[in-house]
């Protein structure tokens, strides 16, 4: 409980921690119930697990997935929009770092859970933050900064000044669309489809179609699931296409990288850019075909300066393996861009 | 009573040991912030602050290592003076600007410095009605590539009215306004940033009192392709001092503005019915006034709605000064190649204006179209006649140019 004087700046006091979908947030995770056991993430009974094909990059964090429902409550299926998840329902995602990643039998560390509620009048949420032990979270509307370390996939030990938003900055990302906040991740297509059948199972989603007609589950780091194209699309949708997209917050540069974008010119084939600053690397052209080191898209990723780095928030270290895909395809389009 | 509350329940506390309150004669919902005071309870008053609120920063500086951001409708933030309360973000490590405002409607940033941000100064995005007054935006060790790109920075804003402000050493702009509509920019400096003052893909604009000098280039007025507001128009320039804008330029390649020669006064790309005028506009190395397409830029255009070509400026009663022999860049190159086919022996001096001569070939140019320069005392004037070939001719025959357009009408907010 040393925890509550740490991260506990204002307002919270004792007592009663009463959580509701609207208004502000609880202060404590545990008010809402979620888990039987938060330190070994069990959910509470109703709170569903999912997870996704091709996760956004969150600086080598592991990412735990829950949906509640309100009691009674179904979702119909949809598989082009987001599922239209009723009011009071409750999304949650937990970070953590594994202490190695070769070993996940080695334990984690968490480090924040995301609450994402659906209430009257939209979608808001909060992240908690967790102190020395795991036992609970508290809010941090205005987010903070953890040091963490981990061995990492070779071996070599690496650490992170890892970032929890605040709840603006909530919104950067999944205000997707005309500033509305909305959830990113449950769309079907995204979804593993063992996590959907259990969903299923569950009686949660309601009026699916037989397995076969489902989309295609693209995971973008595995050649096996998808074209080169499908996957770094999907790689682009899920880790830019929230901002970049004509109604989101990267609108103003005119750089389209959502799934349902088609316009070369607008997915950044031989588009200057605008507004970029050092964020051009004196590169001429956001995607220049067969030229992934001319290519700005490719520079920003590979980039960790706050002006040049995208996305511009959420992520401190580079993605290698996305940057090898996004590689890849480009090297692989056909043309030029002349000149 | 309420102001009281807030500040008891926020503010104490984290302003122990310092004098005077921030939210003092300020009417409303007020949330004092004394130096001192976290970036968690800075962030979380900017959060917490009512639709309407004022967050008064007191005197002093206020270090950030992350981004803050407003999402609250019709905030004031205020400080006690431009040159008495610093926003530094020098070891920022986090987000792409110093204040993102993502607000709907209003937004007041009065009588405070924004320092040091590795990206931009203040971000308003998507916002109507946004008011900077007596704002510095700074980066203090002077011109440097790494420098940020934009200090005062509204985009796709509309009723966007900036006064009083001062902004040096940014790596692009140093005020920018983008893609917005109905804006009125008066009594601003702006020094040692590659573009003074600019405004891109916008329309009705007022550009008037401000002094630009030591940049790289004064004021520039754009039209940019690839953008979801496009082909702005209706821009008027005048009674500015546009001095001396001759800092070499330090934007980092690919930009638009890395292509601004150094010592440009006022640049006009591919952007329609602009009046210049009354402004004094003196000692530029490259050119006092310069009007191009974006044709001789040599950049892919990828967006067919794009108009690549300025139409119906107006350039009109101004003072122009200064003389130089040696322009630089992609401009300073063309203007070397055209006099030096117009003086084969030399020498030569630039002359004050110089358009690039590029014409939509597509386009049947009428009266309201044209390039108009008249009364600008003894300024002289050049057709560049771009691309430079046989069959085609500088010129420095300001005659065809000798006409107005009506006058363009007033910005009001």
């Amino acid at each position: 409980m040393k925890l509550a004087f740490v991260v506990c700046l204002l307002g919270c006091g004792g007592g009663d921690d009463t959580c509701t979908i609207d208004g502000k947030m609880c202060s404590r995770l545990s008010s809402w119930g979620l888990f039987d056991d938060i330190a070994a993430q069990t959910p509470a009974a109703g709170v569903l697990p999912y997870d996704l094909n091709t996760p956004l990059f969150s600086d080598y964090t592991t990412k735990q997935r829950f949906v509640r429902l309100p009691a009674g409550e179904t979702v119909p299926w949809n598989d082009s929009d987001a599922l239209a998840l009723p009011i009071g329902s409750v999304l949650v995602k937990t970070f953590g770092y594994l202490h190695d990643r070769r070993d996940p039998s080695l334990g984690r560390r968490l480090l924040e859970t995301r609450v994402l509620v659906h209430g009257e009048a939209g979608w808001h949420g909060a992240a908690y933050v967790y102190g020395d032990d795991d036992a609970d979270a508290e809010v941090a509307i205005a987010g903070t900064l953890v040091d963490a370390s981990w061995i990492h996939d070779d071996g070599s030990t690496r650490t992170n000044r890892y970032v929890v938003p605040n709840q603006n900055q909530c919104k950067n990302c999944h205000a997707e669309h005309d500033d509305v906040v909305t959830p990113i991740g449950p769309k079907v297509r995204h979804l593993q489809p063992e996590r959907v059948q259990a969903l299923i199972d569950a009686g949660a989603l309601v009026g699916a179609p037989p397995r076969a007609e489902w989309p295609h589950a693209i995971v973008a780091t595995d050649p096996a699931t998808g074209t080169l194209d499908e996957r770094a699309r999907t790689f682009l949708d899920i880790n830019c296409g929230f901002c970049h997209n004509e109604r989101g917050a990267g609108r103003t540069s005119g750089l389209f990288l959502d799934w349902a974008q088609t316009d070369p010119a607008k997915l950044g084939v031989c588009k200057a850019p605008v507004a970029t600053g050092r964020g051009s690397g004196g590169l001429q052209y956001d995607i220049v075909p067969g030229a992934p080191e001319q290519s700005i898209v490719v520079f920003r990723m590979s980039a960790t300066d706050p002006e040049i780095k995208m996305p511009e928030i959420g992520r401190n270290l580079v993605y290698d393996e996305g940057i090898a895909l996004i590689r890849e395809w480009i090297a692989a389009m056909p043309g030029s861009c002349g000149g | 009573m309420r102001r009281l509350a807030l500040l008891l329940s926020i503010g104490a506390g984290y302003g122990a040991g310092c004098s005077g309150d921030p939210c003092e004669g300020i009417e409303g919902t007020c949330v004092g912030l004394h130096a001192g005071a976290s970036a968690t309870v800075v962030q979380t008053a900017l959060i917490e602050i009512s639709p309407g609120g004022t967050v008064a920063f007191g005197e002093g500086t206020f270090s950030f290592e992350t981004d803050l951001s407003l999402d609250v409708d019709n905030v004031t933030i205020v400080g006690a003076g431009m040159d008495k309360t610093t926003l530094s973000f020098r070891h920022q490590t986090e987000g792409a600007q110093g204040l993102l405002v993502t607000a709907k409607a209003g937004f007041t940033l009065r009588d405070i410095a924004i320092e040091d941000t590795p990206g931009d100064g203040v971000k308003v995005l998507g916002c109507d009605g946004v008011h900077f007054d007596h704002v510095r935006a700074e980066w203090t060790d002077g011109p440097k590539e790494t420098n940020g790109s934009y200090g005062l920075y509204p985009v796709q804003c509309k009723n966007v009215l900036i006064e009083g402000c001062t902004v040096r050493g940014a790596s692009d702009a140093g005020i920018y306004v983008g893609q917005s509509d109905n804006i009125l920019l008066r009594d601003n400096r702006a020094e040692n940033n590659v573009a003074g003052i600019e405004i891109e893909n916008s329309t009705h604009a007022d550009v008037t009192k401000n002094t630009a000098t030591g940049n790289t280039g004064g004021i520039l007025v754009f039209n940019l392709p690839g953008l979801e507001v496009k082909n702005g128009a209706i821009t008027r320039v005048f009674d500015n001092e546009v001095l001396a804008n001759n800092t070499v330029n330090f934007a980092p390649a690919g930009n638009i503005v890395a292509m601004v020669p150094t010592g440009t006064g006022i640049a006009i790309l591919a952007a329609h019915q602009v009046e210049v005028f009354a402004n004094t506009i003196k000692d530029h190395k490259s050119i006092n006034i310069g009007i191009i397409s974006y044709v001789p830029l040599g950049i892919a255009v990828t967006d067919p709605t794009y108009d690549q070509y300025p139409t119906a400026i107006d350039i009109h009663d101004n003072t122009l000064t200064g003389t130089s022999d040696m322009p630089t860049g992609l401009l300073g190159g063309l203007l070397i190649s055209a006099l030096g086919e117009i003086y084969p022996n030399g020498p030569f001096v630039v002359p004050d204006v110089a358009w690039d001569g590029v014409l939509d070939p597509a386009r049947t140019y009428g009266p309201d179209d044209k390039l108009c320069v008249k009364n600008n005392g003894d300024a002289d004037f050049i057709n560049l006649a771009w691309p430079l070939a046989d069959a085609t001719t500088p010129s420095i025959d300001m005659t065809p140019h000798d006409c107005s357009h009506v006058p363009l009408p007033q910005v009001s907010l």
